[in-house]
């Protein structure tokens, strides 16, 4: 008896584990796939930008403390001076629109972990805050 | 058997060395037909299309004609410098050819802008500062609407205003390859990085004629 609980316990743990691996990976594609819809064109495949004209996501210092307000750059845009690693960029980003909520954060959490990235991950109900927070469009 | 086996594989090889001295690059473009006399009588023939001559500003507010092109190689593109959608693409791609022949006497690329209100000379310096290139070689082209349109179909590029295309302007992401004399001799999808490779592949090639 005990031990087909613990079996039971061990067996389903096992399939929670494989599941939100499973999971992980699936939205980790989807963020993979939507970045190269609407984001590939400036940013690059690789992440690097271009120059002084379209900032990195790769290794971004700026992208690793924005956290879930990336979200509103994203449904937002943005504009203005920004430094990122040291460089200044005035640029113009436009708003990325008819994303849903889930697709932002699938996209941020896709840029926080490609290239390299270690940034850390942004949980749904953040993305959704934030975007509630976003000031209003500049 | 082993000297057939021997003549067969130098014919082999003779055959690869006659193809890949004799690779010369096409002149592309309509041949226009010409009058000529010959002996007296007057015949039609046709020509290579040459590209026109032409007249623009380009980000240091110099004027940029065929003169500036006369005896070198270049590149020409057309592209605007708040597009969004293939150009940073093709910018980055033609960013390695620059980098590969800046100082060089021999090449120049010609950006032509199409956004021809908004991409003013000062637009241009802006970007060509940000994207960290100098008119030594490369050349972000202004004019009017008309100049740049007239231009486009010399150089077999699409570029032109579309209200329906994304940024108000429809245009072709490729990049055409022009020889001294002015002849097209390639065209290239600059958004690929495969066919840009094979674009730095016939510059050498052109380099050499
Ligand atoms: C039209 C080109 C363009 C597209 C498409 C685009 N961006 Fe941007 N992005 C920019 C520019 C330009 C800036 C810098 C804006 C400035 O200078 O204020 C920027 C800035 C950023 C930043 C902050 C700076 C950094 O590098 O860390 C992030 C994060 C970002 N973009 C993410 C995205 C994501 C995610 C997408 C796709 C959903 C996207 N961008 C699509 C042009 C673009």
């Amino acid at each position: 008896m005990k031990k087909s609980i613990v079996f039971l316990v061990l067996i389903s743990s096992f399939f929670g584990v494989a599941l939100s691996c499973n999971d992980g990976t699936k939205t980790y594609r989807e963020g993979a796939i939507l970045y190269e819809t609407h984001c590939e064109s400036c940013h690059m495949a690789d992440g690097t930008g271009l120059e002084a004209l379209y900032p990195p996501l790769a290794q971004s210092d700026m992208l690793r403390v924005m956290g879930a307000t990336t979200a509103c750059a994203i449904v937002n845009g943005m504009e203005g001076k920004i430094i990122v690693n040291g460089v200044e960029y005035d640029n113009k980003m436009l708003p990325i629109k008819g994303l849903s909520t889930v697709e932002v954060t699938n996209i941020i959490n896709y840029i926080n972990h490609a290239w390299g990235n270690e940034n850390q991950f942004v949980p749904l109900q953040a993305v959704q805050k934030a975007l509630e927070d976003c000031s209003p469009q500049k | 058997m082993k000297t057939g086996l021997a003549i067969a594989l130098m014919l082999i090889l003779l055959v690869g060395c006659d193809q890949q001295n004799k690779r010369t690059l096409p002149k592309l473009g309509n041949r226009p037909l010409v009058e000529r006399v010959v002996d007296g009588k007057t015949i039609v023939d046709t020509v290579d299309h040459q590209v026109a001559d032409f007249a623009f500003r380009n980000q240091d507010s110099t004027l940029i004609t065929e003169k500036t092109v006369a005896g070198k190689i270049y590149l020409a593109d057309f592209f605007f410098t708040s597009c969004f959608t293939i150009c940073p693409k093709v910018k980055k791609n033609m960013k390695r050819i620059y980098d590969k022949y800046q100082g060089s006497p021999d090449l120049l690329i010609l950006s032509h802008s199409i956004d021809y209100r908004y991409d003013t000379v000062g637009r241009l310096a802006w970007y060509a500062d940000k994207f960290n290139i100098k008119s030594d070689n490369w050349h972000l082209l202004t004019g009017s609407y008309d100049e740049l349109l007239r231009m486009s179909y010399q150089y077999l590029l699409t570029a032109k205003e579309d209200d329906e295309a994304p940024g108000g302007f429809d245009h072709s992401g490729s990049i055409a390859l022009i020889d001294r004399q002015r002849h097209i001799r390639g065209m290239y999808d600059g958004t690929d990085t495969a066919s840009v490779n094979q674009l730095m592949l016939d510059i050498e090639l052109l380099l050499q004629e």
